[in-house]
C-alpha cells in the first residue's frame, strides 16, 4: 500500500506492506534509527514518537495507519539548539546506554508542553509508560526538572520582550 | 549543552563531574546500535525454537518453508552438527578432583531440545517478516520428555536427565573454606545459631536493547565481519575463531558498536553469533538477526537462581563463630561462557563478607535443568553471597534481640589500608586490598537518623503502621582479574586489559581501549584521565573502543573492571609517553632526561624556566629533525595491564519501607547508600552507576523474577508479565561516598558498576522483615520478589511466639 507521511518536516511516499509496523518503517525505510524497539508489546516506550503531536508507541501502529499523518521523531526534536530536555539529560546525566532515552524524551516533551511546573510525583507518573534499566530514574527526574526550569526561564524571557 | 571541557581553572579533570561527551549522539537519536546497521545485500534470520522444555526431535520438515516468498536458505541442527558448540570459559572441578561435566552446547540442536527456546533451525530470508513467516512453516516433530526445572530436585535419583553425559544432572559439586568438620565443631559450640533456608530467585537481565547480530563475509579479502551487541568484542572473536568455527582470527573483525545495556547478559558468546558468522559465507550475503523480546527472555543468559541453606553460629557476646552454606545452583540447560564460576568463585569466595568469621565452609552443587542457561547478571555471585550474609545478620539480630548495626560493628574486620597494614586474608581464598568498614555504616546511620527512626517505628507500630529498616553492609571482588589467580581457580582466559595511547603529530590524542562502554561513560571518564595526566584539554582526547580491527586486543567490560584494569592499562601507556617525551625534551633542551619534569602539559628542566609544551614534543616525535639518535620516532604506546589482585569495593545500604498491614503492599520510603569504590574520577558517573544498580537490586527484592511452571515454560517471558521497577516505584536515592583508595592500581580505583545491585537487595528484604517484626509478625523470610500477596500471607501465617 502506498502511504504519504511527513516525518520531521519532510514528505515521504512509500509502498509498504500492510503488516509493516510504523517503527520498522521509520527505522528501516526512512532510516531514522533514533526510535528503538525494546519490547514489541508497548511496555518499554523506547519506540515513542509524536504522531500528529500525540506521543505514540510506534511499535503498536502499522505504517499504513500513519498515512497522511505528521510524525516527529527524536531526530526532529531539536531546532537550531537542543531541546531543553536534550540539554537536561546531558546536564543531569539522565542517560547511560541511551537506548530508552529517545522515547522518554519524546514523551516528556509532550508532558512538559502540558505541565510547565511538574512535581516529582507527576514526573514519575508521566514516566510510567517507559522502562529504563540503567539509571534507576533518579537522574531522569532531575533532567526533566532541569528542562522544566529551562522552559520556564525562556518563556519568562520571551514575555519580557516588548512586542 | 555546557562544554565538556573542564580544563579551565586548576587544569585538573580527575574528580570532577564532567558532562558526558557521548551523550550528544544518544539524545539526538544518532547513536549507532547493531540493529541500526543495514548492510548492502542485507538478509534477515529468524530462528525456529523449541516450544517444549525437554523434547526429542524426531523430524524437521523444511519443504514448505523453503518455497515461501523471500526465503534464501534454511539450516537445521543436522546441517551444522559437525561444528563445535560454544565453549565454556571456566572450569570448576568436583570435590574429588574430577573435571566438571561439560556437555556440548550446539549452534542448533539436532537430537533433543533442552529448554524452551532452544534453537532447532534458522531461516534466512530477504526481509524479517518473510523469515519469520517461513520459520512458522518449518514443521518439527517433537517427542515430549518430562522436564526438570528445580535444581534441588534435579539431583535426586529418577529425575529426568538433561544430558546423558551428566549423571544426576550434576555439573560439579564443589566446596571452599575450612574443612567441614572444623566448621561443624565451631557451630556446635555456638550459643545461638541462625538458620535461613531461602531462594535467590532467577533474574532476567533485560537490557532494553535486545541482542542483535549482523554477520557478513567478503570473498575477496576472505574476511568475516560481525557486528554484535556485546560487552567484549575481542573475547567473542577469540572464542568464535579458536573454539567454535576454527576460522583464522586475523580474518575476522568483530565490532561492538553502541550497545544498549548489558548487565552481564552481553558478555557471553552466544550460539547465534557463531552460527550467523558461519552462514554468512554459505549464503554469500550479510545476515542480521534481532532478538524479539520474548526470544530474549528465553535465550539471553539469566542470573542468580540459588537454593540455599545457611547457618551462622554466634557466641554469647554476638561474635560470629562459624558459617556453613549449602547451595544448589541452577546452571540451566547448558554451560554459558562463565556459568560455572558465578556460584563458585564469585560467590563462595565472598562469604567472609566484612566480618571476622573464623570458620567458613561453603558447598555448592552446580546443576543442569531444562531452563535457559544461567550466567553472570550484574554482580554475579557477589549479590548472592551478600544476600545470604546480610539476611542472616539482620535475622540473627532480631532473633537474639540485639541491634543489627551493633551486631555488625562487633563483627567487622578492623580498618586496614593495604599499605601500612597488610591486606586481610579471608577463610575463602581472597585477600582484601583495603577497607574501613566501620566508616560506611557509621555514615549510613547518621544519614538515616537511626535513633529517630527507631522512635518513629515504635510510634508507627503503636498507630497500626508497619515501618521497617534493613541494613546491608557488603563487599565485592571487582577489577576482574589477576590472570594467574583466576587461572589457578579455573579460568580459561587471561583477564588483563589493553590500553593504547596514540599521540598524533599535532598533540591530539587517540586512545584505544579493549574495555567496552555500553552506558558506563568510558568516552568521558577515560578521556578525563588521559587529559588530566597529560595536561591537555579533554577535547583533544578521543576514546576508541569496540572494534577488533582498531583496538589491538581487549577483554571487555564486566566485573566492574573497566577503570581498575582498562584505566590502568591506559595509565601504563601514559607513563611510557611521558618517559619518551622527557628524552625528546632533554635532547632539545640540552639537558639530562633525569632533569626533565613533566607537569600540566609541560616538560621543564628542573629549576629553570626552560620548557617545551606537550604539543612541541608530539610534533618533534613525528618531525624528528632535532632528535636523539637512539630513539625511534613517533609517540604511540600500547600496554597490557594485568592486576595483582582483585579490588574490593564495599559499602552500607539502608532501606526504609512501609508495609500496608491490610494488603501486604510494600512501599520503599527511603534508600541510603554509602559506597566506598576507592578513588573517584567522575562523581556524576559513579552516582549514576550506583543509582541504576540500586534499582536493579530493589527490582529483585520487590518486583522481578523468572517464573517457570512445572512444564518448564517461562510463564512471564514478556515485559507485560515480568515486572521491573518503574519510575513511580522508587524514591530519590540518598547517596554518599567514603574513599579508601585501592593500594595496587595506579588510579587507586575499585570499580562502581555492580555495587548498587550487590548491596541493595538484602537491605530491602531486611526492612520488610523488620517492619513485620515491629507489628509482632515474627517471620524468618518472605520469598523474593516480595509481592503484596507474599507479604500478606507471611503476616497471616506468622507466629508471634517465634
Amino acid at each position: 500500500m502506498q502511504i504519504h507521511v511527513k516525518v520531521n518536516g519532510v514528505d515521504y511516499t512509500h509502498d509498504v506492506e500492510p503488516r509493516m509496523l510504523l517503527v520498522h518503517y521509520l527505522r528501516d525505510v526512512v532510516r531514522l534509527t533514533g526510535t528503538h524497539v525494546g519490547c514489541d508489546t508497548s511496555i518499554c516506550g523506547a519506540c515513542t514518537i509524536h504522531l500528529n503531536n500525540q506521543p505514540t508507541k510506534s511499535c503498536t501502529v502499522f505504517a499504513v495507519q500513519a498515512d497522511g499523518c505528521e510524525i516527529t521523531t527524536v531526530e526532529g526534536l531539536a531546532g537550531e539548539e537542543l531541546h531543553p530536555l536534550q540539554e537536561g539529560f546531558n546536564e543531569k546525566h539522565g542517560l547511560q546506554c541511551g537506548f530508552c532515552t529517545p522515547g522518554i524524551i519524546m514523551t516528556m516533551a509532550d508532558f512538559l508542553d502540558h505541565n510547565e511546573n511538574p512535581s516529582e510525583e507527576e514526573i514519575r507518573h508521566a514516566l510510567k509508560g517507559h522502562l529504563c534499566r540503567c539509571t534507576g530514574y533518579h537522574n531522569i527526574i532531575k533532567s526533566v526538572q532541569y528542562a522544566a526550569d529551562k522552559k520556564k526561564q525562556s518563556t519568562t524571557q520571551t514575555q519580557e520582550v516588548p512586542v | 549543552m555546557s562544554a565538556p571541557n573542564g580544563s579551565n581553572g586548576d587544569g585538573r579533570l580527575i574528580g570532577k563531574s564532567i558532562k558526558r561527551v557521548e551523550d550528544k549522539r544518544f539524545i539526538t537519536g544518532k547513536g549507532k546500535y547493531t540493529d541500526d546497521i543495514i548492510l548492502h545485500g542485507q538478509t534477515y534470520a529468524h530462528f525456529v525454537r523449541s516450544p517444549y522444555a525437554h523434547a526429542r526431535i524426531l523430524n524437521v520438515d523444511t519443504s514448505e518453508a523453503r518455497n515461501m516468498p523471500g526465503v534464501i536458505a534454511i539450516y537445521t541442527g543436522a546441517d551444522v552438527a559437525a561444528l563445535n558448540g560454544v565453549p565454556c570459559g571456566w572450569q570448576v572441578n568436583f570435590k574429588n578432583g574430577d573435571t566438571m561435566k561439560e556437555p556440548k552446547h550446539p549452534l542448533l540442536v539436532a537430537d533433543k531440545a533442552r529448554h524452551v527456546g532452544d534453537a532447532v533451525a534458522v531461516v534466512i530470508a530477504e526481509s524479517r517478516n518473510q523469515a519469520k513467516e517461513a520459520a512458522l512453516a518449518v514443521m518439527v516433530d517433537y517427542e515430549e520428555l518430562p522436564p526438570i526445572v528445580n535444581a534441588a530436585e534435579a539431583v535426586k535419583p529418577n529425575a529426568p536427565q538433561v544430558h546423558d553425559d551428566a549423571p544426576n544432572n550434576t555439573c560439579f559439586d564443589w566446596e571452599l573454606g575450612n574443612p567441614k568438620e572444623e566448621v561443624d565443631q565451631a557451630m556446635a559450640a555456638a550459643a545461638h545459631v541462625t538458620t535461613l533456608e531461602f531462594i535467590n530467585q532467577r533474574m532476567v537481565p533485560n537490557a532494553i536493547e535486545p541482542r542483535c547480530y549482523n554477520a557478513s563475509y567478503d570473498e575477496t579479502s576472505e574476511k568475516y565481519t560481525l557486528y554484535t551487541s556485546t560487552q567484549n568484542p575481542h573475547v567473542i572473536r577469540l572464542l568464535m575463531c579458536a573454539f567454535v568455527l576454527g576460522i583464522p582470527e586475523h580474518k575476522v573483525r568483530v565490532v561492538g558498536p553502541d550497545v544498549g545495556g548489558g548487565f552481564g547478559s552481553k558478555i557471553f558468546h552466544y550460539t547465534e553469533e557463531a552460527l550467523l558468522t558461519y552462514l554468512s559465507k554459505q549464503v554469500k550475503r550479510p545476515i542480521k538477526w534481532t532478538s524479539e523480546r520474548t526470544e530474549s527472555f528465553l535465550t539471553d543468559a539469566h542470573g542468580r537462581d540459588h537454593i540455599s541453606k545457611a547457618e551462622m553460629g554466634f557466641d554469647q557476646d554476638g561474635k560470629v563463630l562459624a558459617l556453613r552454606v549449602k547451595t544448589y545452583a541452577n546452571l540451566g540447560a547448558y554451560l554459558s561462557t562463565f556459568g560455572p564460576c558465578v556460584p563458585t568463585y564469585l560467590h563462595g569466595t565472598l562469604l567472609q563478607g566484612l566480618y571476622t568469621t573464623p570458620k567458613i565452609n561453603v558447598d555448592v552443587t552446580g546443576v543442569f535443568t531444562n531452563t535457559t542457561p544461567v550466567d553472570a547478571y550484574r554482580g554475579a555471585g557477589r549479590p548472592e553471597a551478600t544476600y545470604l550474609l546480610e539476611r542472616i545478620f539482620d535475622l540473627a539480630a532480631l532473633e537474639m534481640g540485639v541491634d543489627p548495626a551493633e551486631l555488625r560493628f562487633k563483627n567487622f574486620i578492623p580498618p586496614f589500608d593495604g599499605v601500612n597494614e597488610p591486606g586481610y586474608q579471608t577463610q575463602v581464598a581472597l585477600q582484601y586490598d583495603s577497607g574501613n568498614y566501620h566508616g560506611v555504616l557509621e555514615k549510613g546511620l547518621e544519614m538515616l537518623g537511626y535513633e529517630d527512626f527507631r522512635r518513629q517505628q515504635k510510634e508507627a507500630a503503636h498507630n497500626g503502621k508497619l515501618l521497617g529498616v534493613g541494613f546491608s553492609t557488603y563487599i565485592e571482588a571487582c577489577g576482574i582479574a589477576p590472570s594467574a589467580v583466576v587461572g589457578s581457580l579455573g579460568a580459561r582466559a587471561g583477564l588483563f586489559e589493553v590500553g593504547q595511547v596514540r599521540v598524533q603529530p599535532t598533540g591530539k590524542v587517540s586512545v584505544f581501549t579493549g574495555s567496552h562502554s555500553h552506558g558506563q561513560g568510558h568516552e568521558t571518564t577515560f578521556a578525563q584521565v588521559v587529559a588530566d595526566k597529560l595536561g591537555i584539554p579533554m577535547d583533544d582526547v578521543d576514546i576508541i573502543h569496540g572494534d577488533s580491527d582498531t583496538v589491538a586486543f581487549g577483554m571487555g567490560t564486566y566485573g566492574s573492571r573497566s577503570l581498575a584494569v582498562g584505566g590502568s592499562a591506559i595509565m601504563r601507556s601514559i607513563d611510557k609517553i611521558v618517559e619518551k617525551g622527557k628524552k625528546i625534551a632533554a635532547h632539545k633542551l640540552e639537558a639530562s632526561a633525569d632533569d626533565i619534569e613533566f607537569d600540566h602539559g609541560k616538560f621543564t628542566v628542573k629549576g629553570t624556566d626552560k620548557a617545551l609544551s606537550f604539543g612541541d614534543i608530539a610534533l618533534t616525535a613525528y618531525v624528528p629533525h632535532v632528535y636523539p639518535a637512539d630513539l625511534e620516532p613517533g609517540l604511540d604506546f600500547s600496554s597490557f595491564y594485568d592486576p595483582t589482585n582483585f579490588t574490593y569495593p564495599f559499602g552500607c545500604h539502608i532501606a526504609v519501607v512501609e508495609v500496608d498491614k491490610d494488603t501486604g503492599a510494600v512501599t520503599l520510603k527511603r534508600f541510603i547508600a554509602v559506597d566506598d569504590v576507592g578513588n573517584i574520577i567522575n562523581p556524576m558517573i559513579v552516582e549514576g552507576q550506583i543509582h541504576g544498580g540500586i534499582a536493579q537490586g530493589v527490582g529483585q527484592a520487590m518486583f522481578e523474577g523468572a517464573e517457570y511452571d512445572e512444564d518448564g515454560q517461562l510463564i512471564n517471558a514478556s515485559y507485560m508479565d515480568y515486572c521491573m521497577p518503574r519510575a513511580d516505584d522508587l524514591p530519590m536515592f540518598e547517596t554518599a561516598h567514603q574513599v579508601t583508595p585501592c593500594p595496587h592500581n595506579p588510579l587507586g580505583v575499585k570499580g562502581a558498576g555492580e555495587a548498587g545491585t550487590i548491596g541493595s537487595t538484602p537491605a530491602v528484604v531486611n526492612a520488610v522483615i523488620d517492619a513485620l517484626w515491629s507489628g509482632g509478625h515474627k517471620v524468618k523470610d518472605v520469598r523474593m520478589p516480595m509481592t503484596s500477596e507474599r507479604v500478606w500471607r507471611a503476616m497471616q501465617t506468622s507466629s508471634s511466639s517465634y
